[in-house]
C-alpha cells in the first residue's frame, strides 16, 4: 500500500500544510510529556506503595500541568560566572535534537511527517545533537558538577550509540531499507512477521529469532543509556553530582531539559517499536489493521516501552561510570557485532 | 589484667613518670602520669605483650581550673581490659605529646581537645580546629571562657 | 564486571591536572551538613579532607550548665535517629555512680526500646545507602516500616524522634497495655520487609557490582581508628559490646554477632558493612522476642531517687553499643547536681575519621557509597 500524508489531502496550500504537519508532533509531544510525567509520578508511587499526587484534580491527574505552571513561574537564573550565550542556548539545542527526530517518525501510514528514505540514519544523526547541548550546558554553567556530568554524558552517549546503531543496522539489513515506512510495511501481517521474529519469510527465519531478540535487548539497554535514565543516569547521578549537567538551570530552561528527556524517551521507544515490534502494525494480522488503528498500535507500543523505562528507573540502582563503559564496550558491542554478523549471513543465504 | 597490676608494671618500668593510682569506687580508677612521657607509656601499653591496648576508646580534655588535663581511655580487644590514663598540665603551658602516631583515631580527638580546651598536642601532623570555625578565638570549654561579642561582624550572643 | 581491584595509578608517570571539588555542606549525599574537600584526578579520588562542625551545637558546654536529668534531652539530639540508644549509656553511667539498681521491668523495656531503635536506625542506614547507589524504592519501603516503630515510641514517650524516655533510675512513663502485641507485630513486619529488600536491593547484581570491593577497611586499620559497630564488624572483627562486655541485661539473651565475611567481594568492603546491618536487624528481632517473653508485666518503672541527683565526686566512662557503634560518655562529677564535664565520644565522629584513609584511589561515585556505608549522623559528629 502506498503511504501518503493525509494533511496534504486536507489542506491544498503546501506551506500551511507543512506548518500543520510540523506542529502536530509538537502538540502530541506536549500531551505525551504531560502524560509521561503523570505516569512517572503515579507508577513510582504504586511501586513504592504510595498514593502519589492526589490533590490537583481527581486522583491528582492535573499534577503535571501544575508542575509546568510552577516551572514557568520560577525565576530564570543565569549564574554570574556562566558563559551566557551558550548557557541559554543549551536547553533549546537539546530539545531541538529530540524534536527533530519526530520529523521522520511514522505514526500511521497516512501520517509520516517527512517520508525521507534514510529515516533510521537521520534519527541517529539528530539524536547526537543532544550531546552538543549537554556539553554546552555543562561547560557553560561554570560548575564542576555540571562539567563532570557533561563529560560523563558525552562518553556515555558516544559509547552506547555504537551498539545501539549496530542493533538497528541489522534491522536495516533485514528490511533492506533505511526508510522507516518501508520497515513498517515489511512487518505487516501479524506478530509473527515483526522483525523480532525475523520479519516476513518462511520458517527458516526461526534461526534469526535469538539474534533479533538479543539485539532488541541491546537496543533497549543502549536507549536507556542514551536517554540518561536509571540504571544509566550517571551524568545526572543525583547522589554524587547533585543534578549533573543541569545543576545550574532553573525555571523554563530546566523544564526544557526535562521536556527533552521525556521526548527522547519517546523517540527511543518509537525506534524500538518501529524496528523490532512491528511499528504501526496490529499484532493480529489484518484484524484491527488500518490507518486509524495504526496510530493506536504505534502509540500504545511506544507507551509500553516508555512505561518500561519508568519501571526500570524505580527498581534498579545506578551503575558506576567505569562499569557503564565496561558494559558498553566489552559486553554490548561484541554481542551486537556477532548478532549483526549472523543476521547478515542469514540474509545473504536467503 | 586489673588496673592495679598495670599500675605496678608501669611503675616498675617508668618510675617517676607514673605519679599515682586513684581509686574511687564506684567511679573509674585512673593512673596519673607525667605529660612528657605519655607517648612512651602509650607506646608500651599498645605494643607490650600482656597490655596490648590497641583500641583508644576516648580522649578527652578537661579544665581543672588551674590546670588542664587529658584523659585517655584505653581498651584491649585481645584481653578485654581497660585502663584510664590522666595527664595534668599547667594552663599557661598546656603541651602534651601527641599519641596520634600510636592510635590514628587520636587525630580527631586531639584536634577536638585542642579546639575546645586548648591543649596543644606536640607532634600532631595537623593540629587545627575541628568543630569550631578555623578562625575562632578562645577555647570554648574552658571554665573561664567568655564568648566573643562579635564574630565576623556578626553579633554572637543572641 | 569492572575492575576488581583498587585502581592504582603511578602518579610519577602520569601528569594531569587535579580538580578540587567541594562536596557539601549542601549536597544530596553527605547525610547532613558534612563538607568534603575532594581532590579528583579525572574521576578518581586522590584526597579527601572532611570539614566538620557545621552542626556544632555546643552539647558539652550546655551540659555543664544543666542538672543531670536536664542533659538527657540534649543527648537525644546528638544522634537523632537513635535517641533511645543514646540515652542508655548516660543513664547507666549516672546510675552506676549513684549505685542504684533499676527495676527489672525497666531493664526489659529499655532493651526492647533500644533494639527497636537499632532496627529503625539500621533501616535508615540501609535505605540511605541504597539511595546513594541510586535505588530509591527500598528507601521508602524502609521508611514505611520505620513509621510503625516510631508509633510505638510515640505511644510510650509521646515523641517520635527525641524521646527523653530513659530517666535516671527508670523511665519517663510505663508502656501502653498493648505494648507486647504491637512489638511482636513489628518484628513480623521487619522480617518481611528485610526479605523483600534482600531480593530487591542487597543481592541485586548492579548493587553488588557497585558496593563489593569498594572502600575496603582492613581489620587492623579499623581497630587503630577505633571504628566500632557495623563498620568494625564489617571488617570481620567479632566485637559487640552487648556480648563482649554485657551491660544492662544483654547477657540474658541468645543472639549472634554478624560479621562481614566478604561473600561477594573482600572482607571489609561496603557490601559487608551493609549486610552486617541487615543481619543485625534479624538479631535485634530475636532479642526483642526473647525480651518480650521474659518481661514481667507488673512492676514499678521508676526507682526512688533524691530530689536533687548528686553523684559522688569522681569520673566515669560508660559505653554502650549504639546502632552505629559504641557510644561512650565520660562524665566528671564534682559532687554537685551539675556535671563538671560531659564528654561524648560520638560514634559517627570516630567512624568518619577513617573516611580519608579508605576512600583514596576509588572513583568519585564510590566515595559517596563509602560515606554512605559508614553511616554517619552529623548531629553526633558535630555534637
Amino acid at each position: 500500500m502506498e503511504t501518503t500524508n493525509f494533511v496534504y489531502n486536507l489542506i491544498p496550500n503546501e506551506t500551511i500544510a507543512i506548518i500543520v504537519i510540523s506542529v502536530i508532533p509538537l502538540i502530541f509531544l506536549i500531551v505525551y510529556a504531560l502524560l509521561a510525567i503523570l505516569g512517572e509520578l503515579k507508577i513510582s508511587a504504586w511501586i513504592q506503595e504510595r498514593l502519589g499526587p492526589m490533590r490537583t484534580g481527581p486522583w491528582g491527574i492535573l499534577q503535571p500541568i501544575a508542575e509546568v505552571v510552577k516551572l514557568i513561574q520560577k525565576e530564570d537564573l543565569t549564574p554570574d560566572s556562566a558563559n551566557k550565550p551558550l548557557f541559554n542556548l543549551a536547553p533549546y539545542i537539546i530539545f531541538m535534537g529530540a524534536y527533530a527526530s519526530f520529523a521522520v517518525i511514522p505514526f500511521s501510514r497516512y501520517f509520516v511527517p517527512s517520508g525521507i528514505n534514510i529515516g533510521l540514519f537521520y534519527i541517529f544523526a539528530v539524536g547526537s545533537i543532544a550531546v552538543i547541548g549537554i556539553v554546552m550546558g555543562g561547560w557553560a554553567s561554570n560548575n564542576k558538577y555540571s562539567l563532570l556530568g557533561a563529560m560523563r554524558s558525552v562518553a556515555q552517549i558516544i559509547s552506547y550509540e555504537i551498539p545501539g546503531a549496530m542493533a538497528i543496522l541489522s534491522v536495516a539489513v533485514l528490511a533492506s531499507s533505511l526508510d522507516l515506512e518501508k520497515i513498517n510495511i515489511a512487518q505487516e501481517g501479524g506478530i509473527w512477521n515483526w522483525f523480532i521474529f525475523g520479519g516476513q519469510g518462511s520458517w527458516s527465519k526461526i534461526w534469526v529469532f535469538p539474534f533479533t531478540l538479543v539485539l532488541s535487548l541491546i537496543y533497549l539497554v543502549a536507549s536507556l543509556a542514551e536517554t540518561n535514565r536509571t540504571p544509566f543516569d550517571i551524568p545526572e547521578g543525583e547522589s554524587e553530582l547533585v543534578a549533573g549537567y543541569h545543576t545550574e538551570y532553573s525555571g523554563m530552561k530546566f523544564a526544557m531539559f526535562f521536556f527533552a528527556e521525556y521526548a527522547n524517551m519517546f523517540v527511543v521507544a518509537a525506534v524500538l517499536t518501529i524496528t523490532f515490534f512491528g511499528g504501526w502494525n496490529s499484532p493480529f494480522g489484518n484484524f484491527m489493521q488500518g490507518p486509524g488503528w495504526d496510530v493506536f498500535w504505534f502509540i500504545s507500543k511506544a507507551f509500553f516501552f516508555v512505561i518500561l523505562q519508568i519501571w526500570l528507573r524505580w527498581t534498579l540502582p545506578r551503575l558506576r561510570v567505569d562499569q557503564l563503559m565496561y558494559v558498553g564496550w566489552k559486553v554490548l558491542l561484541p554481542f551486537s557485532f556477532i548478532c549483526f554478523l549472523f543476521i547478515s549471513l542469514f540474509k545473504m543465504i536467503n | 589484667m586489673t588496673i592495679n597490676e598495670i599500675y605496678e608494671q608501669l611503675k616498675e618500668e617508668y618510675g617517676d613518670s607514673i605519679i599515682e593510682l586513684i581509686e574511687n569506687p564506684p567511679c573509674d580508677s585512673s593512673i596519673i602520669v607525667k605529660a612528657e612521657s605519655i607517648f612512651d607509656i602509650c607506646h608500651t601499653l599498645r605494643d607490650k605483650p600482656g597490655f596490648e591496648f590497641d583500641y583508644l576508646m576516648c580522649l578527652s580534655g578537661l579544665d581543672l581550673g588551674e590546670n588542664l588535663s587529658a584523659v585517655y581511655h584505653l581498651y584491649s580487644m585481645k584481653h578485654s581490659h581497660k585502663v584510664v590514663l590522666k595527664t595534668i598540665v599547667p594552663k599557661d603551658n598546656p603541651k602534651i605529646p601527641s599519641v596520634e602516631k600510636i592510635w590514628r583515631t587520636a587525630d580527631w580527638h586531639e584536634r577536638e581537645a585542642y579546639d575546645l580546651i586548648g591543649i596543644i598536642f606536640e607532634g600532631h601532623h595537623n593540629l587545627i580546629r575541628i568543630l569550631c570555625p578555623y578562625d575562632w578565638e578562645g577555647y570554648p570549654l574552658r571554665k573561664d571562657y567568655k564568648e566573643p561579642e562579635y564574630y565576623h561582624e556578626m553579633k554572637v550572643p543572641y | 564486571m569492572g575492575e576488581k581491584k583498587r585502581i592504582e595509578l603511578d602518579y610519577s608517570k602520569i601528569e594531569s591536572d587535579r580538580m578540587r571539588l567541594n562536596v557539601g555542606p549542601q549536597h544530596p549525599s553527605t547525610h547532613g551538613v558534612l563538607r568534603l574537600e575532594v581532590e579528583l584526578d579525572g574521576e578518581i579520588v586522590t584526597e579527601v579532607v572532611p570539614h566538620i562542625g557545621y552542626l556544632h551545637r555546643c552539647f558539652e558546654k550546655h551540659a555543664e550548665k544543666m542538672t543531670y536529668p536536664q542533659v538527657i534531652p540534649y543527648i537525644d539530639r546528638m544522634d537523632y535517629v537513635t535517641s533511645m540508644n543514646n540515652e542508655l549509656p548516660y543513664v547507666m553511667a549516672i546510675e552506676k555512680m549513684l549505685g542504684i539498681e533499676v527495676p527489672e521491668k525497666v531493664q526489659y523495656i529499655r532493651v526492647i526500646m533500644c533494639e527497636l531503635n537499632r532496627i529503625a536506625s539500621h533501616q535508615i542506614a540501609v535505605a540511605t545507602f541504597g539511595l546513594d547507589a541510586g535505588a530509591f524504592t527500598p528507601f521508602l519501603y524502609f521508611f514505611r516500616d520505620r513509621e510503625y516503630i516510631l508509633a510505638i515510641f510515640e505511644k510510650a514517650s509521646g515523641a517520635r524522634l527525641l524521646f527523653n524516655y530513659f530517666w535516671i533510675g527508670g523511665l519517663a512513663a510505663d508502656v501502653h497495655p498493648t505494648f507486647k502485641e504491637d512489638v511482636l507485630a513489628i518484628v513480623k513486619q521487619v522480617r518481611k520487609t528485610n526479605k523483600e529488600i534482600e531480593d530487591l536491593l542487597i543481592y541485586n547484581k548492579i548493587f553488588i557490582e557497585r558496593t563489593a570491593n569498594v572502600g575496603i577497611l582492613p581489620p587492623d586499620v579499623a581497630i587503630n581508628y577505633a571504628c566500632s559497630g557495623p563498620v568494625l564488624r564489617g571488617s570481620g572483627v567479632k566485637f559487640d559490646l552487648r556480648k563482649n562486655e554485657p551491660y544492662s541485661i544483654y547477657d540474658r539473651f541468645d543472639f549472634d554477632i554478624p560479621v562481614g565475611m566478604g561473600e561477594v567481594g573482600t572482607v571489609g568492603d561496603c557490601w559487608d558493612r551493609n549486610i552486617v546491618r541487615m543481619r543485625e536487624m534479624e538479631q535485634s528481632c530475636r532479642i526483642i522476642e526473647q525480651a518480650i517473653e521474659q518481661m514481667p508485666n507488673e512492676g514499678d518503672v521508676q526507682e526512688k531517687l533524691p530530689k536533687k541527683i548528686k553523684p559522688p565526686k569522681g569520673d566515669i566512662y560508660m559505653r554502650a553499643e549504639n546502632p552505629k557503634g559504641d557510644l561512650g560518655f565520660y562524665i566528671v562529677s564534682n559532687g554537685t547536681d551539675k556535671p563538671e564535664r560531659v564528654k561524648a565520644r560520638g560514634t559517627s565522629f570516630v567512624n568518619l575519621s577513617v573516611l580519608p584513609e579508605i576512600s583514596k584511589g576509588y572513583m568519585f561515585a564510590d566515595l559517596i557509597l563509602i560515606l554512605g556505608s559508614i553511616d554517619i549522623v552529623l548531629g553526633e559528629v558535630d555534637r
